[in-house]
């Protein structure tokens, strides 16, 4: 069992039960902020698409649908371990937790690392809009926002995964000192649910990007 | 941190003079004076906006001011008056303040994510300084595509990032004030034993949560699409200039209530408490309050009638916002109910909620004939518009707004205000905002469109009525500046409970003690516990 956990100070709470339901509350409700935040760019993908559909379908066809059917794989593998660890927290098992964590941890960066191959090679295909954009088959201009689309939605999903990543770091070292115990591991639950909302984000990226008309 | 003194418990404000200590303070009561000192900074700013406008308007001509000029000033003056003043004003302002106090807790559930949003709505306000400075915006506050992504020539990217940003100050207030109310409530104080006010700064606040991010993503694109020159909204490079209004409505419709809902809170509580009467019909206050709330979410393209949507989606948001009618009349009817055969005295906090009622309701039946398709089609852009949104927003919410001033005052400061000059400031407001407003929508239904700096001179008397009510309408907003800033230094000392108005508020001293009770409070019974019986006790 774990030492007593270094719980900070929160006098605006009467009692600890109060406090882990007024965070877990918060929590939600921030992620249903983060809803209405994508919600814009998923309505504008529908939007755009409607209107460009077949031009969607080229741009799916230039996406590596390989690899980011492994990134799937990575990252719903990541919520495994996260629900682990957080479950871990919860038992006050310290070392599992940190194990869980860790791998967590460099599930995400291994899926960021694919990631960032993947827009390499889109830069080298030249699909990159503004940067480097020269293709010139059927539907030029869709093919433009389909990809103006991927990079903005798909940046957006890893800019929330490296905040993921580092808010993992910080409870790895929180948790190898000792903070956290079954009577505190809000932090550690918080950083669940935030990776699990991420995950699901992807849930719906990877389809409207990679799967377009793909049998 | 300073420890905390033995009894007697020093008030919030006597816990420390430092300017540091307010700077970093977690007292939700300090917060929220920090939002009424930047928020009325921001007040003067639009309203010197508003009246170098008022003034070009006195004549035909456009003999003041460019053109371009002019575009910069309204743009200044909604994109100001919406996001740094109005949307904050009664929420960040009281809703921080008289929140946790209404339902018996120590602080919000989120101290220091409540003081960051101060900070991120400074940060917001540096960026329209900077904007201004630069040599401002004129887009217009509902920076329509493709004009700002493509044609502007001012600083549209500053002033986007502004609202980007205090975007997150409401959404961080939003945030926790809903988990305030839903995990802090006093033992004994449930759902419907909480005051009108709680319930409004609830409702307003799942709006603040739900709306408010979509209007940061797609102010997002638009700052993107003008720097690279690629997006989704601009027809010329494959976009929708339609998708980004429906975008932008779908948090600027809903904004409105986040203006108005909290209003309708304030005068909740000061008409029963000076018509000494339970609210009429307290659940069906509540009901309509949440009803508004989530109608409205459903009524924006009635922005867009002749945006050229599809007929049909014109008929269904026409038809919806018909439907808004319905609780907001509610409110009124059942405000009305509550001053029958009470004893109703015309404290100032009373003069300005009424004129409230009066102007809420002029601005909701403008609002009615705005929603018939036909009618908005010859209303749309003009001065009957101006003059629509102008009854709610500044007359409806702003008079609501110094009635909360006045009615929580005493327990603010500790002190009164001379309550004479308060009144004639409350009379003064009201005659001011219908001689500037209600000839606008006389020049409205004529036809004299808005947004230009000259205008045919048939409209001349009209805008000479409009621009001298500006000038008496300014009069009414310094006049509290003065004589409650006297109040500040020499207002004779208020009781725990001035008005013997109900309320855990009124229960603990006035100004309250940092932790706001000296024992946890225990709710056993409804809000509003005024005697009924004229002179008989309950």
């Amino acid at each position: 069992m774990a030492p007593d956990a270094v719980v900070p100070d929160a006098p605006q709470f009467e009692d600890g039960e109060q406090r882990r339901s007024a965070a877990t509350l918060g929590m939600w409700v921030f992620l249903a902020t983060e809803v209405l935040f994508f919600g814009v760019l998923f309505g504008g993908y529908a939007v755009i698409r409607l209107l460009n559909y077949d031009a969607f379908v080229v741009g799916s066809h230039h996406t590596d649908v390989v690899l980011g059917t492994v990134n799937t794989a990575v990252l719903l593998t990541s919520s495994l371990t996260m629900a682990l660890a957080v479950r871990g927290a919860g038992l006050g098992q310290r070392r599992d937790t940190t194990r869980w964590l860790v791998l967590t941890l460099l599930l995400g960066l291994a899926f960021l690392g694919i990631k960032g191959v993947e827009y390499y090679q889109e830069y080298q295909d030249a699909l990159v809009p503004v940067l480097a954009f020269r293709y010139q088959g059927p539907h030029a201009q869709g093919v433009l926002l389909f990809f103006y689309l991927y990079f903005v939605m798909t940046g957006l999903h890893a800019l929330h995964l490296i905040i993921g990543v580092a808010v993992v770091g910080a409870m790895v070292v929180r948790n190898r000192r000792g903070h956290f115990g079954p009577e505190y591991y809000i932090p550690v639950e918080l950083t669940g649910l935030y990776w699990h909302f991420v995950d699901v984000v992807w849930i719906f990226l990877y389809p409207l990007f990679y799967l377009v008309a793909r049998v | 941190m300073s420890t905390i003194a033995a009894a007697p418990e020093p008030s919030y404000i006597d816990v420390s003079y430092t300017l540091r200590s307010w700077l970093t303070t977690h007292d939700h009561k300090r917060i929220g004076l920090l939002y009424v000192v930047s928020i009325t900074f921001f007040f003067f700013i639009a309203a010197v906006a508003a009246a170098i406008m008022r003034v070009e308007l006195l004549t035909p001509a456009g003999d003041l001011l460019e053109a371009d000029t002019y575009n910069k000033l309204f743009t200044v003056h909604g994109v100001v008056m919406v996001w740094f003043f109005l949307i904050p004003s009664i929420p960040a302002t009281f809703g921080n303040f008289l929140l946790p106090l209404m339902i018996g807790a120590r602080d919000v559930a989120f101290p220091r994510l409540n003081l960051a949003s101060w900070y991120v709505y400074s940060l917001g306000g540096l960026f329209v300084i900077i904007t201004l400075i630069a040599g401002g915006v004129d887009t217009g506050w509902t920076f329509y595509t493709p004009y700002t992504t493509m044609f502007s020539n001012t600083h549209v990217v500053a002033a986007i990032c502004g609202v980007f940003i205090v975007g997150f100050s409401s959404i961080f207030t939003g945030l926790n004030f809903i988990v305030t109310v839903h995990r802090m409530r006093a033992p004994g104080l449930n759902w419907f034993r909480l005051p009108l006010f709680v319930w409004a700064q609830y409702a307003t606040s799942l709006v603040m949560v739900l709306a408010t991010p979509v209007l940061a993503m797609t102010l997002a694109l638009v700052a993107i699409e003008r720097i690279l020159q690629v997006g989704i909204f601009d027809p010329a490079l494959g976009g929708d200039p339609l998708l980004f209004q429906h975008l932008f409505w779908f948090y600027s419709h809903p904004a409105v209530y986040i203006m108005v809902l909290p209003a309708m809170g304030v005068v909740s509580e000061v008409i029963a408490c000076f018509a000494r009467r339970p609210v009429f019909g307290y659940r069906f206050m509540v009901y309509s309050l949440l009803g508004i709330a989530v109608v409205g979410f459903t009524v924006w393209g009635h922005h867009m009638f002749v945006s050229g949507q599809s007929m049909y989606a014109g008929m269904v948001f026409s038809l919806l916002s018909f439907l808004v009618a319905v609780p907001s009349s509610i409110k009124v009817f059942n405000w009305t109910a509550t001053l029958y055969r009470g004893s109703v005295s015309f404290e100032a906090p009373m003069l300005y909620a009424l004129g409230f009622i009066a102007l809420f309701m002029m601005g909701g039946i403008t609002g009615i004939w705005l929603a018939a398709l036909a009618a908005d089609v010859h209303l749309t852009d003009t001065y009957f518009v101006v003059a629509h949104f102008h009854y709610i927003m500044v007359g409806a919410a702003v008079m609501a707004y110094f009635s909360a001033i006045h009615f929580w005052w005493p327990k603010i400061t500790g002190r009164l205000y001379p309550e004479s000059w308060a009144r004639l400031a409350a009379i003064v407001m009201f005659i001011g905002f219908n001689l500037a407003f209600f000839p606008q929508y006389i020049a409205g239904f004529l036809g004299m469109p808005r947004r230009y700096h000259a205008y045919p001179p048939e409209y001349e008397v009209l805008n000479i009525l409009s621009s001298a009510g500006a000038a008496v309408l300014a009069v009414a907003y310094v006049l509290p500046l003065i004589y409650l800033g006297w109040s500040l230094l020499r207002g004779p000392r208020a009781g725990s409970s001035p008005w013997g108005a109900t309320g855990l508020e009124w229960e603990t001293t006035s100004p309250p003690p940092r932790d706001n009770f000296r024992r946890p409070p225990r709710v056993d019974g409804p809000p509003y516990a005024y005697d009924t019986e004229r002179g008989h006790g309950p």
